[in-house]
């Protein structure tokens, strides 16, 4: 049950300076038509990175050239909030997004991601807002997350630790889908339900 | 003795498997709730690593969000979403699961028909790959929407890794003044608590003001804890509770019911139970609510004012107050009552039980909807239309100028072709009103039920309470 890897990743950074925003923004209902998880890069931010006629904004955040080849997505507090949908997560990835650094992230949202080894990581507000100035002021700012050592690279502001529960670290280093321990503790599931017939 | 425990912490504990150092719980799901947008591909996970379903019979789905709510039009679906309903019969054929499916007199949103089939009980665990999950909470059962992944881990497990979530008290007291409603009460606890304040945290409601609501009321204010950030929302199970859920098709009888009397008693918060956070609200001087922005925490009360984004602190929520305003076209400082409207929507698992039409139908009882107005009411599941029309509310909407459609999500997030024209205006009895939910360039305004039908009578944002002290005076 091999999944993604994550280890250390060296990106510049695309800035999405919001708050707030929800799962809806980051993929709408309509691209949830799907049985598989093919193709939902397309939907990724569409309300947002179309006009209505369904051409590139080139003023939407991602647009920017700046943006363009960056593994590592800037944004504000409460990221991810509302529906439950697992495509944000895979629309992300498949737009190449491996890291989302933010203030916070709402609860499921945050699951979803490093379930997929999509990399979740929240700072505080004052390093926050230093790495959003330095990233907007100078794009090609590169960032250098390691997951081994919980800690951001930045440049002039030097390491910054983040935290990651010890389980989702071990699943993402080696790789590894969390159903595989589910799996390994069927007799204790078992047990449990011996006992609660 | 042991130390007095929440209701929460009575359910969690009694539902550990598994708790090793340095991993999260592994907790035991009483009821997973299927349906077709968030299932395929955990179907198709399990299929791929040769796992089966490990309780078929502890899991039900339904069909809900791309079901078309116009009778016999299932042809007129697009490809994308009649492949995802059959995919989901397919699914359940070959893992034995129990399905309500399309045309089924039991289909419904599958946080209506959970409760009203009697499957939703106290004290129980219970998912879906759904964040309004949290709707279940209303019966003292621990609730909560999970991602496809996790989906995919109960189906194989009937279990889940969860990381322990912190308590958070919220007391309502005092009563809800005339015309006010629940949906009022969880929209104006959003507006003051803020859409990130419970993350992390399971809410508990309580207080007066919960304890005299009936059960719809009461899944009303569970639905939308997802709103305020909250993991889920849970209300102590009580006489309301047993009285709803004696007699259903899935309650426990005879012996059973007696023996799971006994336990359901057991589960509220002991006295003197300590909860990691409080907040309290006076449900007594709350009014009828409508929100004026893009996130469900943006409320007002219905005769306020637009707020200006030179009265926010921070330099953030200016910016997203502004470019709220900028996408729903308002005016900081402008009233909202007298708001011109375009649509009225009535449904959403959040508003569209039976308690809830019958507010909108005691409004608009021998009245029309105004010139230009198109309402729709959307029943919460097969089951309410069916009672509905018994009583004849139907006949109340169809000769008010409403359309009355059969049971689904429909327009909360216009996934099945119903949805608003890009810039209309809505007044809808949903629970969430972010850019595009509705339909692309839709503008939503979230309000209750009664709200709702007020507005759909003037055409423009309404007050409900003088034309309901009217009714009420006959």
């Amino acid at each position: 049950m091999k999944r993604v890897q994550f280890n250390r990743l060296t990106s510049h950074v695309a800035p999405l300076l919001m708050d707030d925003v929800d799962t809806d923004q980051i993929i709408p209902a309509r691209y949830l038509k799907v049985t598989d998880k093919q193709g939902l890069g397309e939907g990724l931010f569409a309300e947002w990175r179309y006009d209505r006629q369904g051409n590139t904004d080139p003023e939407f955040a991602l647009n920017l050239s700046q943006a363009q080849g960056a593994e590592i997505l800037l944004v504000g507090r409460n990221f991810g909030c509302g529906s439950s949908r697992e495509h944000a997560v895979w629309a992300l990835l498949a737009k190449g997004i491996r890291v989302v650094i933010a203030q916070s992230f709402a609860d499921i949202f945050r699951g979803n991601a490093l379930k997929n080894g999509l990399l979740v990581v929240q700072i505080g507000q004052s390093v926050h807002a230093k790495l959003a100035e330095m990233v907007v002021a100078a794009p090609s700012t590169e960032v250098t997350v390691d997951l081994a050592s919980q800690e951001l690279l930045i440049p002039d502001l030097g390491g910054v630790q983040f935290a990651i529960d010890e389980f989702s670290k071990r699943c993402l280093i080696e790789g590894l889908d969390s159903l595989g321990y589910l799996l390994s503790a069927e007799t204790h599931i078992r047990k449990y339900e011996a006992s609660h017939e | 003795m042991s130390s007095p425990k929440t209701l929460f912490e009575k359910v969690w504990e009694d539902h550990i498997v598994l708790q090793e150092t340095g991993s999260p719980a592994i907790l035991y799901v009483d009821l997973h709730l299927v349906h077709e947008v968030t299932s395929p591909q955990a179907f198709a996970g399990l299929e791929q690593k040769g796992l089966s379903v490990s309780r078929p019979e502890r899991t039900v789905a339904t069909m809900d969000h791309s079901t078309p709510t116009l009778p016999g039009s299932l042809a007129e679906l697009d490809g994308a979403g009649a492949a995802q309903l059959r995919r989901l019969e397919q699914n359940c054929a070959r893992h034995g699961i129990p399905l309500y499916p399309w045309g089924d007199a039991q289909q419904g949103i599958v946080h209506v028909i959970g409760p009203e089939l009697g499957l939703t009980q106290p004290g129980m665990t219970i998912v879906c790959g759904d964040s309004h999950t949290s709707t279940h909470g209303a019966f003292g059962a621990l609730a909560f929407g999970i991602g496809t992944s996790e989906v995919e881990h109960v189906l194989a497990t009937q279990s889940l890794l969860q990381h322990r979530p912190k308590t958070f008290e919220i007391s309502i007291d005092g009563r809800l003044p005339f015309g006010v409603t629940a949906k009022d009460l969880i929209l104006a606890l959003i507006a003051e608590m803020g859409i990130d304040a419970g993350t992390g945290h399971v809410f508990e409601y309580r207080g007066e003001a919960i304890r005299a609501l009936d059960m719809e009321a009461r899944m009303t204010v569970c639905n939308m804890s997802i709103e305020a950030g909250a993991r889920a929302g849970m209300i102590a199970p009580d006489e309301t509770t047993f009285e709803y859920l004696a007699g259903r098709r899935f309650a426990p009888k005879g012996r059973d019911w007696d023996r799971a009397l006994e336990r359901w008693r057991d589960l509220p918060s002991d006295a003197g139970a300590n909860f990691d956070r409080r907040f309290t609200l006076d449900a007594s001087r709350l009014s009828p609510m409508i929100t004026y922005g893009t996130n469900p925490g943006m409320g007002i009360a219905i005769d306020g004012v637009v707020p200006e984004p030179e009265s926010l602190p921070a330099s953030e929520e200016r910016q997203a107050l502004q470019k709220a305003l900028e996408y729903m076209q308002l005016e900081p400082g402008q009233p909202l009552e007298g708001q011109p409207i375009d649509v009225v929507f009535i449904g959403s698992c959040t508003n569209a039980r039976l308690s809830d039409l019958r507010l909108a139908a005691e409004l608009l009882e021998g009245e029309r909807i105004a010139e230009g107005i198109r309402m729709l009411v959307v029943p919460g599941s097969e089951s309410v239309r069916n009672r509905a029309e018994a009583e004849g509310l139907d006949t109340v909407f169809l000769a008010a100028g409403a359309e009355w459609r059969r049971a689904g999500c429909s327009m909360c997030l216009a996934m099945n072709g119903d949805r608003l024209g890009r810039g209309e205006y809505a007044v809808s009895t949903t629970n969430r009103n972010f850019q595009g939910r509705q339909g692309p360039g839709g503008r939503t305004f979230l309000a209750s039920p009664l709200t709702a039908a007020a507005s759909a009578i003037s055409g423009k944002i309404s007050d409900p309470r003088p034309l309901l002290a009217r009714r009420r005076a006959r």
